[in-house]
């Protein structure tokens, strides 16, 4: 499979780790209805970026499916951490909405979805951390201005609109800082219900 | 009236009634040969009728342009690019309101066969009615019967985004008087009926040459049988001829890998990319193995055995030593040291048709976009080609061309860093 899957790992780096440059986000060990997901959307244009939908245009879900648990079965040791450039309050901000939300915001602790350890939950629910800065206030970003999408009802693109662009920023800060655990793994289970309804994630009454 | 005011009224006179004796001319030549409309609604298809037209809706490949991307298939709303701006493909589910669910097999088949609407307008030629105006009214009957089976969709049609005058009916007219003229498909006696069941499949359904021609200046292709190769507008892949074996002429291949090719998307020295993948993924992977042996046997006798490789220039082209260092850091892990390539695969590089084209649409396309051939039942888990765009430059991209068409016994001329980006400028 490797083999078949130099297309992928050209800007994704070798094994699917991610990319040098600080932005093609790894998918090695991601949950794998999580990235079925994600290929499934850039096929079909809910998430906009040209090169991901081209390259995926001719494939069925059949092959994506076999791709996703291809990337998702890889147990790939993490990088250290970017350092924090942000300050001191910023980072407290950015704590603060990982760890207990903003209930004024309605935005609720991205814990509560990313499991505990923000690893992701299995088999649809991405980890948080282990990712660049950039890439997280990207996809942040698209999803406040309505340029990616999930599958309805959009919980991620609800709470993105919630959310001020210097609290993104303050997010991504302290999520990219942070040590990947070990072992990197998405959780098993979340400990309660999901505070929002989310498409694609498995959960009852969701589509996939 | 004076004498000059006399000659002046004249030849007013004379210039109106030109005007209007070609005025009529063009609306004559428009609506000649088409019969009186039928409005009565169709009969009940039979089961038999709905598969056929679902199977020749995909040797059409009506879906291709019907389905916006993630979409309900045929319901419409994709933009088919043009010169002239964007036609919006319509939605063809039986919706009353929104699709064809009100239309009778008549206004159907004039559809197809004098490209005129329900309403009586004109259609664009961005639907292939020169080519489909050769579909056989039974054939047209069970594609409306399948279409007719499909779940309603209720989706407006988004109107079309051209420019002046094309966005003008009266345009339309007059190109379609130059141009397009409905007719039957003729069948060639002098050949064996696998032949013309190749051809009908190629001209009419199939469309093929809605790429694989040039246009003319007003996207007019010449006539349904040329398939000489051309430039595909705004998305600039050329669709290499099919009737040189310079470029996908197919005369000296065995039939089985022409077929390979057409049924799987890849054969054991080719496989397709761009919009060839759309169409293998859609239409011709559906073909059953008769009409697929059909299409294979007119493409093969489409060849031309008088077309020969030019003798290599004397000098020789020089690899470039730049896009060698490119070749060994990017290319070379896969497609071999001397452009072997991997079996199977990884393609060969070295005596590749695809390199050697006289248009480097496509290799800029390949090198900056990647790709992968289509998922199809013969090759479900296709190998694909990373993306460049991010990690070289248009004069990288020049350099690595360069060597690579100079280098393992291939010779074709260089390529300039300003051709590469003017096809950068187009990729999406």
């Amino acid at each position: 499979m490797t083999q078949r899957m130099q297309a992928c790992t050209g800007c994704h780096g070798a094994q699917g780790r991610a990319a040098s440059d600080g932005y093609y986000p790894r998918i090695a060990g991601k949950p794998s209805q999580y990235l079925f997901n994600q290929l499934v959307s850039f096929r079909d244009g809910r998430r906009d970026y040209a090169l991901m939908t081209n390259l995926l245009a001719p494939l069925d879900d059949a092959y994506l499916r076999q791709i996703a648990e291809h990337f998702a079965s890889l147990e790939i040791p993490y990088p250290p951490p970017q350092p924090a450039s942000a300050d001191v309050d910023t980072l407290s901000r950015g704590e603060q909405l990982v760890i207990r939300g903003d209930a004024a915001l309605r935005v609720p602790a991205c814990v509560a979805c990313h499991g505990t350890a923000l690893m992701g939950v299995a088999p649809a629910i991405p980890a948080l951390i282990g990712m660049p800065r950039d890439y997280l206030n990207a996809q942040l970003g698209a999803w406040r201005t309505g340029k990616r999408h999930a599958p309805d009802p959009d919980c991620m693109a609800q709470i993105a609109q919630r959310l001020a662009p210097q609290d993104i920023s303050a997010l991504s800060q302290w999520l990219a800082a942070q040590p990947v655990p070990v072992p990197a793994k998405p959780a098993a289970s979340l400990p309660a219900a999901m505070p929002l309804e989310c498409g694609g994630t498995g959960a009852p009454g969701a589509p996939r | 009236m004076s004498r000059p005011v006399r000659w002046i009224a004249t030849a007013l006179a004379l210039l109106v009634a030109i005007a209007v004796l070609l005025g009529a001319l063009v609306v004559w030549l428009n609506a000649r040969g088409e019969e009186p409309v039928d409005a009565t609604p169709p009969r009940a298809a039979t089961p038999e009728q709905i598969e056929r037209g679902a199977y020749l809706a995909r040797a059409a490949n009506c879906a291709g342009c019907h389905t916006a991307r993630g979409g309900t298939p045929y319901a419409g709303g994709r933009a088919v690019p043009t010169p002239f701006g964007d036609v919006y493909a319509s939605n063809l589910t039986p919706d009353a309101a929104t699709g064809i669910g009100g239309w009778s097999d008549s206004q159907f088949w004039r559809a197809l066969h004098h490209g005129r609407s329900r309403d009586g307008r004109l259609l664009y030629p961005a639907f292939p009615y020169p080519n489909y105006t050769h579909i056989e009214r039974a054939d047209a009957d069970a594609i409306h019967a399948y279409l007719r089976s499909l779940a309603p969709v209720h989706q407006p049609n988004r109107p079309h985004a051209l420019s002046f005058p094309f966005d003008q009916q009266a345009a339309l007219a007059v190109w379609r008087a130059l141009y397009f003229r409905a007719a039957p498909f003729e069948s060639n006696p002098a050949r064996s009926a696998a032949w013309n069941r190749g051809a009908y499949l190629v001209e009419a359904l199939g469309h093929c040459n809605a790429c694989h021609a040039s246009r003319n200046a007003l996207g007019a292709t010449s006539n349904p049988l040329d398939l000489a190769g051309g430039l595909i507008p705004v998305q600039n892949w050329y669709a290499p001829s099919l009737t040189s074996p310079l470029e996908a002429g197919v005369g000296v291949w065995p039939a089985a890998e022409v077929a390979a090719l057409l049924k799987t998307g890849v054969a054991p020295h080719a496989s397709v990319s761009g919009p060839m993948s759309d169409v293998v993924l859609g239409s011709t992977q559906h073909l059953n193995a008769t009409d697929l042996d059909a299409m294979v046997d007119y493409l093969r006798a489409l060849s031309r055995s008088d077309i020969v490789a030019p003798p290599d220039p004397d000098p020789p082209y020089r690899p470039s030593p730049a896009g060698g260092k490119l070749y060994g850091q990017h290319c070379a892990a896969c497609h071999g040291e001397q452009g072997e390539g991997v079996r199977g695969a990884y393609p060969a590089l070295a005596r590749n048709r695809a390199v050697l084209l006289d248009s480097t649409a496509n290799l800029v396309h390949i090198i900056l976009e990647g790709g992968f051939p289509p998922s199809t039942a013969g090759n479900p888990r296709p190998f694909g080609m990373p993306p460049f765009a991010t990690v070289l430059s248009d004069s990288d991209v020049a350099a690595l061309l360069t060597f690579m068409r100079a280098s393992w016994g291939n010779q074709a001329p260089p390529v300039s860093a300003v051709e590469v980006g003017k096809f950068r400028s187009t990729s999406r």
